[in-house]
């Protein structure tokens, strides 16, 4: 029993429709949060619409919407205000401003709002965390049509958002990679953080009211962040994390209606496993992205480590040969003077053999013609940076030498010449030892 | 969960409400019962029975969440320190998959689902993942720690809240008492909870003691106390442990929402107070004590205010006094000290302009009548940024402290003190401009700025070692100026250099 025979499009297709609406309004400006470091203002807004909603009613004395998500919309302002006040003029860690803020305008919701709660005849068995499920039942005419009422208020929600995205796009590019330069260039960077902040409780309320509001905290932060592992163009984010986030919607549905069967259970809360669908596609996403990926930048790294590995073997070779030309080095010696574990060391000599670059004989390894002149490329470049480190950048002979050993991977022939050029064409290392030539023959 | 029902039934059955409120009397009489908004006075034997804690239950609640007050105080106080004020609100959020797994796993085995210690284990346990998930994302990828927090925030509360959805349908299960994580529930704390509560968080409270020097040095300075050898990342990983354990015992006194606020707000009012860490910690404690102590007192009075509630505003009021009136670091005191500085800058400006002004008319040798001769006010308001009234404000303080006196309109003079003083400050002044080119590689022509901008705070012990440095090197009396002094410009030229040195 797999729960999808149930599926209803009057019904889940409404649902589904409103998940997507609310995911891809928050994942438009979550984006920016994201860039801008703001994550957490998304959550501290969501929770501090509280009291907003609970004045409106007091002070308007009536359910209308208007003014509730008027006064919601203020108090999510308020909170970003009262935040940058709390930061600047009690010189307080934002982090810390942040969760004074909302706790405290959270924690006065819940007082006002027991207030009325305690006269008023509820329901509990009613909607805990958006009513998301309930979405089909509240709906209004529109030329004919019956929509639900939250997929037009989160369409409304979706457009105004859109356009702000597609209008304000320079500036909101500009604003978040450098707010300093956005402000000099004459365009009023607070204005636009404000905007932002506007869009975000608008955003907030809208969810808060219909889809429940983790749904909203999650969608501002996690496609955004999933999005950004994914490509360095702001566009391409924007547009990723509208994907992922229809793409949370439509698995998250599913998934609530589909997983707990196989444990034998009723379907469960659509907004909580939406979340959780963002999280995997998230997950997915910072393991397998294609430059920025953990497994990628993990290969990435062991890669180059075996390179360096391998060019410090045959560097060594190269010394030991300068030394003593009649030893003739096995892994084993090699690896004690490198610090390096059996494994890598193996392998790096299995790849230099391979490439020609060293002789396996009998255990024991010999530098080739191709091998050596490699070799002595590189201590070429690791003694002429001893030099210039010492000549140039004032730094004592004692400590040039961790520092060669780094720079001598990255050191192309037209960088040696340069060195060769400013250390006056020298033939000895600080050392006293000879400065290998370019050629062999040179 | 009963507050967001409202909110959603008041947001979402507007239109629907005023249609039904006409004809259905019931709707009418709630409608009027949600205006009625007033709190109850209580009697004066309310009052008694809670300030002399003679109803059992009110001790054990206030001593409950006094208890929990003061160790979060305590381990918030690092936590705040460290910058990872948010990350218990992370964390928080990131129990509910764990108690919600905890009460599906002990009721499957045949266990009771209900029981504390095993929700605990699971609370604790997702928690900790959630803070490895937090630090996994923060140092394997690009992502900042503010990202990191929000993903795992949502995503575990998702979780939850779907987990709970599923519990909801447990036959042995009605997960009533497991929403109370997320809300809290003070009111019905019963004595083996504030044991809990009591004996968990001494212990906090205990490891905190014993290992605050380190921790301190952790909040203060990582890098060198990685250097001196300390074990930074088990320290680091202790605090976090500290701060689990803390938020766990606290999830059912007040929720999980709300239990971050006892961990950021008395450290963050304490910031005010002091500057060292021990004070600070003694603050937060005492802060957490007293607003946990008078907000469930509050909300054993009036029964319509919740508890946990009510702690968050008591010392969010505690939070906001401290920011205001806090010695040494409130903004009042900032203000204040802040204003006692700039006038002290004006007048010594005032005296030095002065003073140069008859430098460079060469007045100066003539030294027992130096005191009477006149200066014009328009001479020295060439040479600084203020603007006329302003500076008319400034001479007019320098009359009440004698130290000039206004012969007439346009025109004032040193008095004996003035002068004194004036070549105090400039000598003062042109050590540390001597020692800036000598000892700082300051050119000389940028030398006057840098040292405007330092010679007012310093100590005597700062002036005579700089003279014992550089005065041998000159002869007596007040040292020559090493730069130029531009006095005599063109009135109307604006471009003086001394008129922009304050910008």
């Amino acid at each position: 029993m797999s729960g999808l025979e149930q599926w209803n499009w009057s019904l889940d297709g409404w649902i589904i429709a409103a998940g997507i609406l609310c995911a891809v309004s928050s994942a438009l400006l979550g984006n920016f949060l994201v860039l801008r470091k703001m994550s957490m203002l998304g959550d501290a807004i969501t929770h501090a619409i509280l009291p907003g909603l609970a004045a409106a009613f007091f002070i308007s004395d009536s359910r209308s919407s208007i003014p509730m998500f008027a006064g919601a919309v203020l108090a999510g302002i308020l909170t970003a205000l009262f935040t940058e006040w709390i930061r600047s003029f009690g010189k307080v860690d934002e982090g810390a401003s942040m969760g004074v803020v909302f706790t405290s305008l959270f924690a006065l919701g819940l007082v006002m709002i027991v207030q009325a709660a305690d006269h008023v005849d509820l329901d509990p068995g009613c909607v805990l965390y958006g009513a998301i499920e309930l979405t089909p039942l509240d709906t209004i005419l529109i030329s004919g049509w019956e929509i639900p009422r939250v997929v037009v208020v989160l369409s409304v929600v979706l457009l105004i958002n859109l356009l702000f995205v597609v209008l304000f796009l320079k500036e909101l590019k500009l604003s978040s990679f450098d707010p300093a330069l956005a402000t000099t260039t004459g365009f009023n960077a607070t204005l636009i953080h404000y905007t932002l902040m506007t869009l975000v409780a608008v955003t907030a309320v809208a969810s808060f009211e219909t889809v429940g509001n983790i749904l909203v905290v999650a969608m501002f932060v996690v496609p955004p962040a999933a999005a950004y592992m994914l490509t360095d163009r702001l566009v391409r984010m924007i547009i990723l994390s509208a994907i992922l986030a229809i793409i949370a919607a439509v698995l998250g549905h599913i998934s609530a209606m589909t997983v707990p069967r196989w444990f034998g259970f009723q379907s469960t809360s659509t907004a909580g496993m939406m979340a959780v669908a963002a999280g995997l596609l998230f997950i997915i996403a910072a393991l397998f992205a294609p430059r920025h990926g953990i497994i990628v930048v993990f290969v990435r790294r062991q890669i180059l480590a075996w390179k360096i590995l391998a060019e410090d073997i045959i560097a060594l070779m190269y010394r030991i040969e300068e030394r003593d030309p009649q030893l003739k080095p096995d892994a084993t010696y090699l690896r004690e003077i490198l610090f390096s574990s059996p494994l890598p060391t193996d392998w790096s000599l299995h790849f230099l053999a391979r490439h020609g670059q060293v002789i396996d004989s009998n255990g024991t390894y010999e530098l080739t013609e191709t091998g050596r002149d490699r070799a002595r490329q590189l201590v070429r470049s690791h003694r002429l940076w001893e030099h210039y480190l010492v000549e140039h950048a004032g730094m004592s002979a004692e400590n040039i030498h961790k520092q060669a050993e780094q720079l001598e991977h990255f050191t192309d022939r037209q960088l040696r010449e340069k060195l060769n050029k400013d250390t006056l064409d020298t033939d000895q290392d600080p050392h006293g030892r000879p400065i290998p030539p370019e050629d062999e023959r040179g | 969960m009963r507050p967001y029902f409202l909110v959603f039934l008041l947001a979402s059955f507007v239109p629907q409400s005023l249609v039904i409120a006409e004809d259905n009397a019931r709707e009418i009489q709630s409608q009027q019962s949600i205006t009625d908004r007033s709190i109850t006075m209580p009697t004066w034997s309310d009052w008694k029975r809670v300030l002399f804690l003679q109803d059992y239950n009110t001790r054990i609640v206030i001593l409950g969440t006094t208890l929990l007050g003061m160790s979060a105080g305590m381990v918030g106080s690092f936590a705040l320190l460290r910058k990872r004020a948010l990350m218990g609100d992370a964390l928080s959020h990131a129990t509910l998959p764990g108690i919600a797994i905890a009460f599906i796993v002990a009721t499957t085995l045949g266990l009771d689902g209900k029981s504390l210690p095993v929700l605990l284990v699971g609370a604790a346990l997702s928690g900790l993942m959630g803070i490895a998930t937090i630090l996994l994302i923060r140092n394997l990828t690009r992502l900042k720690e503010d990202a990191a927090l929000g993903i795992v925030l949502s995503v575990f509360f998702g979780a939850g809240i779907a987990l709970l959805g599923i519990v909801q349908q447990m036959e042995t299960g009605h997960a009533a008492g497991l929403e109370s994580f997320i809300y809290g529930k003070t009111a019905s704390m019963v004595a083996s909870d504030a044991w809990l509560i009591g004996s968990a968080g001494m212990t906090c409270m205990l490891i905190s003691i014993l290992l605050f020097k380190e921790l301190t040095l952790l909040c203060f300075d990582e890098g060198f106390a990685d250097s001196r050898g300390f074990p930074v990342v088990f320290l680091d990983m202790m605090l976090m442990g500290l701060v689990v354990v803390v938020t766990i015992i606290g999830l059912q006194a007040v929720g999980l929402i709300l239990m971050i606020s006892l961990l950021v707000i008395p450290p963050a009012a304490a910031r005010f107070w002091t500057e060292k860490m021990v004070n600070m910690t003694i603050v937060a404690i005492v802060l957490g004590a007293l607003s946990s102590m008078i907000g469930s007192a509050m909300s054993a009075i009036f029964p319509n205010l919740p508890s946990g509630a009510m702690i968050v505003l008591v010392s969010t009021a505690m939070f906001l006094f401290s920011m205001v009136f806090g010695v040494p670091r409130g903004i009042l005191i900032r203000k204040l000290r802040r204003y006692e500085l700039n006038t002290k800058i004006n007048r010594q400006h005032l005296l030095r302009g002065i003073y140069e002004y008859l430098e460079a008319r060469g007045l100066l040798n003539e030294k027992q009548r130096l005191e009477s001769i006149q200066v014009p006010i328009d001479a020295v308001f060439q040479m600084r940024s203020w603007s006329r009234p302003k500076l008319k404000k400034i001479i007019k303080r320098a009359q009440q402290e004698q130290l000039v006196e206004l012969v007439h309109e346009n025109q004032m003079q040193l008095t004996e003190a003035g002068l004194k003083e004036a070549i105090r400050l400039v000598h003062e002044h042109r050590l540390w401009e001597l020692y800036l080119i000598t000892y700082a590689d300051v050119a000389p022509s940028k030398v006057d700025q840098d040292a405007d901008a330092i010679e007012h705070v310093l100590e005597p012990e700062v002036i005579s070692e700089l003279e014992s440095l550089l005065v041998q090197q000159t002869s007596e009396g007040v040292l020559q100026s090493p730069h130029t002094i531009e006095i005599d410009r063109n009135k109307t030229n604006s471009q003086n250099p001394h008129a922009r040195r304050l910008r």
